[in-house]
C-alpha cells in the first residue's frame, strides 16, 4: 500500500533532525495562522497562487531563493562548526551518514533552490519591463514553471522529515548513487527534485527565449536591448540547450535505480566515466547560465549610478555571445584527473583559460563606465566593488585550476572548494543581491534602507574572505573536499577562522532580512513617487512604482539605446497620452498551481515506490493539462477608462513633485 | 501581450495529416532499432549503425513535421537557432566520443 514508506522513514532518534523540523512546524503554523487572523487566503489564491503575472511570479520566485538560501546557509554553518570542532581525530557532532547528506543538500540546494529561482525571479521581473511588453510570451507556462520548481523545493524539505537525502554529493555520481551503493531513498530524492523542477526550468528558458525574441518595443533592434535582457537571452539560450542533457543524464541514472538498466554501473557493460561526462556537459554550462544575469545586472547597475552610457556596449554583447558558446567546450577541466591523457587534457585546459579573455573584456567595460563618471555609492554599487574584486580573484585561481597540471593537485581540495564559491559567492550571490535592491522599488513602490543595505554587503564581502581564503591555504596543505573528520592538527586554525567567516556572513544574511523589515516598515518614508528612484536610463523607469499590473498603458516605441534616458533627455518622458486603449490581458489560472502541487505528488509516490499514488498522480497531471488545453476563456480587455483612471494617478503624482 | 510585433506574425501550423505522419514515422523508427536489439539479428556494429542512422532520420523527421522548420521562408531566428542546436549537439556528441575513446584506451576497457 506504502511502497517503501513506514513510520522507521521519520528519524524520530536523530535530536538535531526533530528539533529543526519542530522549529519549521511551529513557524509554518505561525504563517498559517497569521494568514487565517488576518484572513488573507482568498487574497492570496486570487491575487498570487493563481497569479500568472511575470512581476508576482517574480515575487514568489525570490520569496523561495530567500527561504532556500537560509535553510542552505544552516548547512553550510553547520560544515564549517563540525569542521571546527572535530579535529584531532574528534568526532564533532555531526556523524558520518549526517554530514554527507548536509553536504549534498547544501550544494543542491543553493544551486537549484537558491540560486536558479532567484535568478528567473529577477529575469521574471525585469525583462518584459525593460522590452516594453505587457507580460512574458506564455503567462500560463510561466505560472506552471513556478510551481514545478515548488515541486522540487517541496520535495527537498520533505526529505528532511520523511527518509533522507541523498549521501553522495551534489552531482550523484555513479557508482556512489547507483541502487547497489546508495539502496535507500535519498538519491531518489535528488533526481525527482531535479527532474521536475528541472522541466519548470526548460519551460522557463522557452518562454524568456521567446518572449525576447518576439516581444520587445517597436523599434528595439537586438543591438538596442538593455544588458541585462542580452544576458538573459543568452542564459536561455544555455538551458534551452543545457539543460536536455541534465534530464536525459538523470533519466538513465533513474532507469539503472528502478528498472536494473546497466548505463552507468560497475559490471554488465555500464561506465560511469560517462556519467561524469555528461553531467558536466550540462553543469559547465549551468555556471555560465547563473553567471551572466549577474553580469548583465551589474551592467545595468553600473550605468545608472555612473551616470553614464555603459563603456563597450558592443563589446559587451559579443562577450557575451563568446561566453555562451565557449561555455559547452570546457566541459572536462572538471574531470582532468579521470585520465583522458595530455591530448585531452591540453585542449580543455587552454579552452577554459580563453573564456577568461571575454570576462576580462567584461571586467574593463565595467571599470571604464565608472571612469570619471559621477559615481553614486549606492547599495547596488557597494556590491558591484565588491564583485569586482571578490570576482577577478576567483577567476584567477579558476585559470590556475584550469593548467591540468596544477588541477592534478588541486583537485577535489578545499583549493577547488574556494575558487567555486569566490566566483559563485563574489558573482552570482553579489549579483543577484545587487539587483533585487536595484528593482526593489519598480515592484514595491519603496526603496529599501541604505545603511543595513551596506551594511550587509560589507558583512558578506568581509565575511567571504574570511571563510574561503583559509581555504585556499588549506587546498595547498592537503586537505580535501567532503571531510566530516580530520587527524591533521595544522589546519585547525585556519577552519576556526573559516567558521569565523561564516558567522560574518550570518550577520550579513540577518542585516539583508533586518533591512527588509525595517524597509517595509519606513515604506512611506521611502515612497517611490516618480517610477524612476536612480535616474533609471531604460525602459523599466518610465512607468510608475509599483509597475501597473498591465505594465505599459502605451506599448513604448523605441529610437535608441538606452531608450528612457533618450525620452528624457528630449523631454517627452513625462508626457501624457491623448487618449488610452483596451488592454488584452491574460487571465490568472489555477492550472499551474495544481499541476505543480500534484507533480510533487507525483515525485513522493514515485521515490517511495508507491505505484497506485503515481499512476493516480500522473493521470491527475493529465487530465489538468487537458482541461486548460481546452479552457477558451483565458484572456479579458481591461477597459480604456480603467486604464486611464489608473494613470491619471500617477500623472496627479508627477504633477504634485514639481 | 497584443504586441505589435506578434500580431504581425502568421503562425504556419501542420495539419492533423502531418502530425500523424511525423508520429507513425517516429513509431517506425523507434521500432525498428528496438527490435534490432531485441533479436539481435544484425552483428552489434551493424546494430550500433544503424541505431546511429536511424536516430538521426528520426531528428529530422521531428524538427519537419513537429517544428516546422522545413519551410524556406521562416524568420531568420529559426536558422539561426537550428545551426546553434546543430553546433552544440555536434560539439556534446564529438566531445564525449573523444573523450571516452581516450579515457577507455587509458584504462584498458575491454583488455
Amino acid at each position: 500500500m506504502f511502497g517503501k514508506l513506514t513510520i522507521e522513514a521519520v528519524p524520530y532518534h536523530e535530536p538535531i533532525v526533530m528539533v529543526v523540523l519542530g522549529v519549521a512546524a511551529l513557524m509554518g503554523l505561525a504563517v498559517v495562522a497569521a494568514i487565517t487572523y488576518f484572513k488573507k487566503w482568498g487574497y492570496l489564491w486570487k491575487e498570487w497562487i493563481t497569479s500568472v503575472d511575470h512581476k508576482r511570479l517574480g515575487v514568489m520566485y525570490i520569496l523561495v531563493a530567500i527561504v532556500m538560501l537560509i535553510r542552505g546557509f544552516s548547512d553550510a554553518i553547520m560544515m564549517r562548526s563540525q569542521q571546527a570542532i572535530a579535529s584531532g581525530g574528534a568526532e564533532g557532532y555531526l556523524p558520518p551518514e549526517h554530514y554527507d547528506q548536509i553536504f549534498t543538500a547544501h550544494g543542491v540546494i543553493m544551486i537549484f533552490f537558491m540560486a536558479m529561482p532567484f535568478m528567473v525571479g529577477l529575469m521574471n521581473i525585469a525583462v518584459p519591463l525593460q522590452i516594453g511588453a505587457r507580460d512574458v510570451a506564455f503567462p500560463f507556462l510561466n505560472s506552471l514553471s513556478f510551481w514545478l520548481t515548488m515541486a522540487g523545493v517541496i520535495l527537498v524539505n520533505v526529505s528532511l522529515g520523511v527518509g533522507e537525502f541523498a549521501a553522495t554529493g551534489w552531482l550523484a555520481y555513479p557508482p556512489l548513487s547507483d541502487i547497489q551503493y546508495s539502496p535507500g531513498v535519498g538519491v531518489d530524492y535528488w533526481i525527482w527534485s531535479l527532474q521536475i523542477s528541472g522541466i519548470g526550468t526548460l519551460l522557463t528558458g522557452v518562454n524568456f527565449f521567446v518572449t525576447i525574441l518576439k516581444m520587445r518595443a517597436p523599434g528595439m533592434t537586438l543591438m538596442k536591448m538593455p544588458m541585462f535582457t542580452w544576458t538573459a537571452l543568452c542564459t536561455n539560450v544555455l538551458i534551452i540547450a543545457a539543460f536536455p542533457i541534465l534530464t536525459v543524464t538523470i533519466a538513465l541514472l533513474t532507469l539503472d535505480r528502478y528498472i536494473g538498466t546497466h548505463f552507468f554501473t560497475n559490471d554488465m557493460g555500464g561506465n560511469q566515466m560517462m556519467y561524469v561526462n555528461l553531467i558536466w556537459a550540462w553543469g559547465h554550462p549551468e555556471v555560465y547560465i547563473l553567471v551572466l544575469p549577474a553580469f548583465g545586472i551589474f551592467a545595468e547597475v553600473v550605468a545608472t549610478y555612473c551616470k553614464k552610457r555603459l563603456f563597450g556596449y558592443t563589446s559587451m554583447v559579443y562577450a557575451t555571445v563568446a561566453i555562451t558558446v565557449l561555455s559547452f567546450v570546457v566541459w572536462l577541466h572538471h574531470f582532468f584527473t579521470m585520465g583522458a591523457g595530455a591530448n585531452v587534457n591540453s585542449f580543455f585546459g587552454i579552452a577554459t583559460m580563453i573564456i577568461a579573455i571575454p570576462t576580462g573584456v567584461k571586467i574593463f567595460n565595467w571599470l571604464f563606465t565608472m571612469y570619471e563618471g559621477r559615481v553614486q555609492f549606492t547599495v547596488p554599487m557597494a556590491w558591484t566593488l565588491g564583485f569586482l574584486i571578490t570576482f577577478t580573484i576567483g577567476g584567477m585561481t579558476g585559470v590556475l585550476l584550469a593548467v591540468p597540471g596544477a588541477d592534478y593537485v588541486l583537485h577535489n581540495s578545499l583549493f577547488l572548494i574556494a575558487h567555486f564559491h569566490n566566483v559563485i559567492i563574489g558573482g552570482v550571490v553579489f549579483g543577484y543581491l545587487a539587483g533585487f535592491t536595484y528593482w526593489f522599488p519598480k515592484v514595491f513602490g519603496f526603496k529599501l534602507n541604505e545603511k543595513l543595505g551596506k551594511a550587509s554587503a560589507w558583512c558578506w564581502i568581509v565575511g567571504f574572505f574570511t571563510a574561503f581564503m583559509p581555504l585556499y591555504a588549506l587546498g595547498f596543505m592537503g586537505m580535501t573536499r567532503r571531510l566530516n573528520s580530520y587527524d591533521n592538527p595544522d589546519w585547525h586554525f585556519p577552519l576556526i577562522v573559516a567558521a569565523i567567516g561564516a558567522v560574518i556572513i550570518a550577520c550579513g544574511i540577518a542585516c539583508q532580512l533586518l533591512q527588509l523589515v525595517v524597509s517595509i516598515k519606513d515604506r512611506h518614508k521611502n515612497v517611490d513617487e516618480t517610477g524612476d528612484p536612480w535616474g533609471g536610463r531604460t525602459l523599466e523607469w518610465s512607468i510608475p512604482s509599483p509597475a501597473p499590473f498591465y505594465n505599459f498603458a502605451h506599448t513604448p516605441v523605441v529610437e535608441e539605446r538606452d531608450a528612457f534616458w533618450h525620452m528624457k533627455e528630449n523631454g517627452v518622458s513625462e508626457q501624457k497620452p491623448a487618449e488610452y486603449q483596451d488592454i488584452h490581458m491574460p487571465k490568472n489560472t489555477s492550472a499551474g498551481f495544481f499541476i505543480g502541487m500534484i507533480a510533487s505528488v507525483f515525485g513522493f509516490a514515485l521515490i517511495w515506490h508507491i505505484w497506485w499514488l503515481a499512476i493516480v498522480a500522473g493521470v491527475g497531471i493529465f487530465v489538468t493539462m487537458v482541461l486548460r488545453t481546452f479552457n477558451d476563456d483565458i484572456d479579458y480587455y481591461v477597459p480604456a477608462a480603467e486604464v486611464e483612471r489608473i494613470e491619471s494617478q500617477r500623472y496627479q503624482k508627477l504633477s504634485n513633485q514639481a | 501581450m497584443s504586441n505589435q510585433q506578434q500580431s504581425q506574425e502568421s503562425h504556419e501550423h501542420g495539419s492533423i495529416k502531418s502530425y500523424t505522419t511525423g508520429l507513425i514515422l517516429s513509431i517506425i523508427l523507434t521500432i525498428i532499432p528496438f527490435g534490432l536489439v531485441m533479436t539481435g539479428a544484425l552483428s552489434g556494429v551493424a546494430t550500433l549503425a544503424i541505431i546511429m542512422i536511424m536516430a538521426v532520420v528520426q531528428i529530422v523527421v521531428q524538427v519537419v513535421y513537429f517544428l516546422h522548420l522545413n519551410e524556406g521562408s521562416g524568420p531568420r531566428w529559426n536558422m539561426i537557432s537550428l545551426w546553434f542546436t546543430i553546433l552544440i549537439v555536434a560539439i556534446v556528441v564529438v566531445g564525449s566520443l573523444w573523450i571516452m575513446f581516450h579515457l577507455n584506451h587509458n584504462l584498458m576497457v575491454g583488455m
